[in-house]
């Protein structure tokens, strides 16, 4: 046996080398893939056929030629920017998405580090990318890039609280915040037991996502018939990429395995029964990670835009009463409710 | 309609303690996506609120109404063929029948009856286009892809008879260039029936939505006395409720003979304007449907001299183009090019009523608001 191996430990240092790979490797080419299945749904529903040539079968090669395009791109940086901060924006949206799927656990066994606080974690995390995005629309001194910027900020204060809110009841239900802890708490039939609550805290973290990710109907702070691209406006070539197609995808996959984990029963099978359970946790992990982007992309070409105000009014008038509420139906279930209810 | 902050309220809000903040100039346009060209819109805004808008138009002027001035008549009907370029057989019909008036040429039935089938058809292609268009600047992408369908299947029996696409040029002082050819009526027929069965899910699509009404309803209302004073005409009047359309008024071609009706709103908003423009798809198909029943035999065009020459003199045609209102006014002085010939557009008219109904809104209104006054930019600026 050569020596290497035999003195081969495997470290901290290590594991760490070996996990940031995998996680590097794994978001770029699901976000590659992503964008691919953003073109064929939404082509498939608006009665067209999307991509068809790049790479033979299907255009399955489009996203990759696509990013080699705009990567080799001039990079335009307009003479007025704040420079330093326009560079550095689409980096501080970016990374923050990179280390969502730090704790999204694909398996039981098969997630980058179980944190004790994972839920805290993950939200604290996930409203990083609208500093980026501020950022990069005032820097880019440019009017449309303002408002777009501004009003991803309001959207951002408006649509945080319903997603914190709705994984509360979440975490109160199962008693941890670790993310493992809640995928384990969950029980078949996952959202649908506790009955109503699990569906409801669904429904306003999904339109609450829907919102933080700026995409329609909530997509006004990128508004592309109203203010061009919003805080992206100015930007092209990779940055562009990165602070926004990429991100947006990158950031709907790593939502979607936060709501498959926190409602969906994560890697866990979707009935209990003998010949299922075999199946590999990640296959059922994977299989629901597609419904849930499917549903996102499906939203997508389905609806207007709605108004910034009328936003802001469904938020605050609609999402936040109902999930505060909502806490409190949990809680008394959570005290009143016999045992043998509970599962 | 928000109030606008004056700025002796923005001096009482800073001494209550409020930030200091100014009205800012934001320039859409000339190269913006929701002007569907080089419309330029000067938009003073506080915040999100428009507090005056101006529109800046002349970018694409290409002076027309001088060019036509050295073409003989053939020649003119190509070029006012491209000032509305969704409609351009609607754009020929006027010319060729205030030359036909002038010279005194007797249109023979088919061609009256083809020309208004091919009107309606036209009118629907251009309404759909609107539709698409109205649908992408709420954020609704897949209206377009519906719309572009349609439009397919219209344009080719368009293309059929007349060989092109957008700039039919199918238009002879006298009649038609020529008949249309075997298996036209059967299509035509085919596109419009399958445009009146499919109206139904794109209703369902964009008039049904819950979004779609809170970003239409109420939203840019024109009222009955700005239709009045600044001109209005076609779908936008007919949305404030004014019945205003010269084929029900002051019957051309054939248009008495047919049963239609003329769709007509009631508030003046961006959803009535956008409810009237869908209803008229309806109404034209019904037109296009009775014209191919009892088209006449016989030729298409009549008798006309190989030179076209107007005799002195004057004359104003106005025809119901898709948008508004279409007018020629031809001056002659016998010769085989126009002494002068003054266009009214309607487009024209229909953006000047634009600063009163932008005073006060959203942003995002003004995209809607925008979107909802169908206007074709060479249709202004010519």
């Amino acid at each position: 046996m050569p020596e290497f191996i035999q003195n081969f430990e495997l470290t901290a240092w290590w594991i760490l080398a070996i996990k940031l790979i995998v996680v590097l490797t794994v978001v770029p080419v699901g976000a590659l893939a992503g964008g691919y299945a953003l073109h064929k749904v939404m082509a498939h529903l608006q009665h067209r056929l999307g991509p068809m040539y790049a790479g033979g079968f299907h255009g399955w090669a489009q996203t990759l030629a696509d990013g080699i395009k705009f990567v080799l791109k001039e990079d335009i940086i307009p003479e007025k920017a704040d420079k330093p901060v326009f560079k550095y924006a689409p980096a501080i949206i970016f990374i923050p998405i990179l280390l969502l799927y730090l704790v999204i656990p694909v398996d039981r066994r098969l997630i980058v580090q179980d944190l004790d606080v994972g839920l805290f974690y993950l939200l604290a995390v996930s409203s990083i990318p609208a500093i980026g995005i501020l950022m990069a629309g005032w820097s880019s001194a440019n009017k449309y890039a303002l408002i777009g910027a501004l009003r991803s900020a309001a959207q951002l204060i408006a649509y945080e609280l319903p997603i914190v809110l709705s994984a509360a009841t979440v975490a109160m239900l199962a008693g941890t915040l670790s993310v493992v802890g809640i995928v384990e708490a969950q029980d078949w039939p996952f959202l649908f037991w506790p009955p109503g609550i699990g569906l409801i805290a669904f429904i306003i973290f999904f339109a609450g996502s829907v919102a933080e990710m700026n995409l329609p109907p909530f997509d006004m702070p990128v508004a592309e018939s109203e203010i061009i691209t919003g805080a992206f406006t100015e930007y092209s070539g990779m940055r562009f990429i990165f602070g926004y197609f990429f991100a947006e995808t990158a950031h709907m996959i790593a939502f979607s395995g936060l709501a498959v984990t926190f409602f969906l029963g994560g890697y866990r099978p979707i009935v209990p029964w003998e010949p299922l359970t075999v199946i590999p946790g990640i296959v059922w992990f994977m299989l629901k990670l597609f419904v849930m982007v499917f549903l996102y992309l499906w939203v997508r070409p389905t609806f207007p835009r709605l108004r910034e105000d009328q936003l802001q009014k469904f938020a605050w008038k609609g999402l936040i009463p109902g999930s505060l509420g909502l806490i409190l139906v949990a809680g008394a279930w959570i005290l009143y409710a016999p045992e043998w209810l509970w599962h | 309609m928000t109030q606008i902050r004056t700025p002796e309220d923005v001096a009482r809000e800073v001494a209550e303690g409020g930030l200091a903040t100014q009205q800012m100039i934001l320039n859409v346009g000339p190269q913006h996506p929701a002007t569907h060209g080089v419309f330029r819109l000067l938009a003073t805004i506080d915040g999100e609120i428009l507090a005056e808008a101006e529109p800046v138009i002349g970018y694409m002027h290409r002076g027309y109404e001088k060019l036509v001035e050295a073409r003989d008549y053939r020649q003119i009907t190509n070029l006012v063929s491209r000032m509305d370029w969704l409609s351009g057989f609607n754009n020929e019909l006027p010319l060729a029948m205030a030359l036909e008036t002038l010279m005194e040429i007797e249109v023979p039935p088919r061609a009256q009856w083809l020309r208004v089938v091919m009107l309606e058809m036209n009118r629907i292609l251009n309404h759909l286009m609107f539709f698409a268009s109205f649908g992408a600047e709420l954020g609704a992408i897949t209206p377009t892809f519906y719309a572009f369908r349609e439009r397919e299947d219209i344009q080719l029996a368009m293309e059929s008879a007349t060989g092109g696409r957008m700039h039919f040029g199918f238009m002879r002082p006298g009649g038609l260039k020529e008949d249309v050819p075997r298996g036209f009526i059967a299509q035509a027929l085919k596109s419009v029936r399958q445009v009146i069965a499919r109206l139904d899910q794109y209703e369902d699509l964009l008039v049904g939505n819950e979004i779609f009404k809170q970003r239409t309803v109420d939203v840019g209302v024109l009222s009955r006395e700005q239709v009045m004073s600044y001109g209005v005409s076609g779908p936008i009047a007919r949305g404030s409720g004014v019945s205003d359309d010269v084929r029900k008024d002051e019957p051309y071609l054939v248009y008495d003979r047919f049963d239609f009706n003329v769709p007509i709103g009631h508030s003046g908003d961006c959803f009535d304007r956008f409810w009237v423009l869908v209803h008229e798809v309806v109404e034209s198909a019904r037109i296009v449907e009775q014209a191919i029943e009892g088209l006449p035999a016989g030729p298409v065009l009549g008798k006309v001299p190989r030179v076209i020459q107007a005799p002195e003199g004057e004359v104003y045609v106005r025809a119901e183009n898709p948008l508004g209102e279409l007018g020629y006014y031809l001056a002659s002085d016998g010769d085989r090019r126009p002494y002068r010939l003054k266009i009214r557009t309607p487009s024209f008219n229909n953006v000047s009523v634009l600063p009163e109904v932008l005073r006060g809104t959203f942003v995002a209104d003004m995209i809607a608001i925008l979107g909802s006054f169908f206007f074709v930019l060479g249709d202004i600026d010519r």
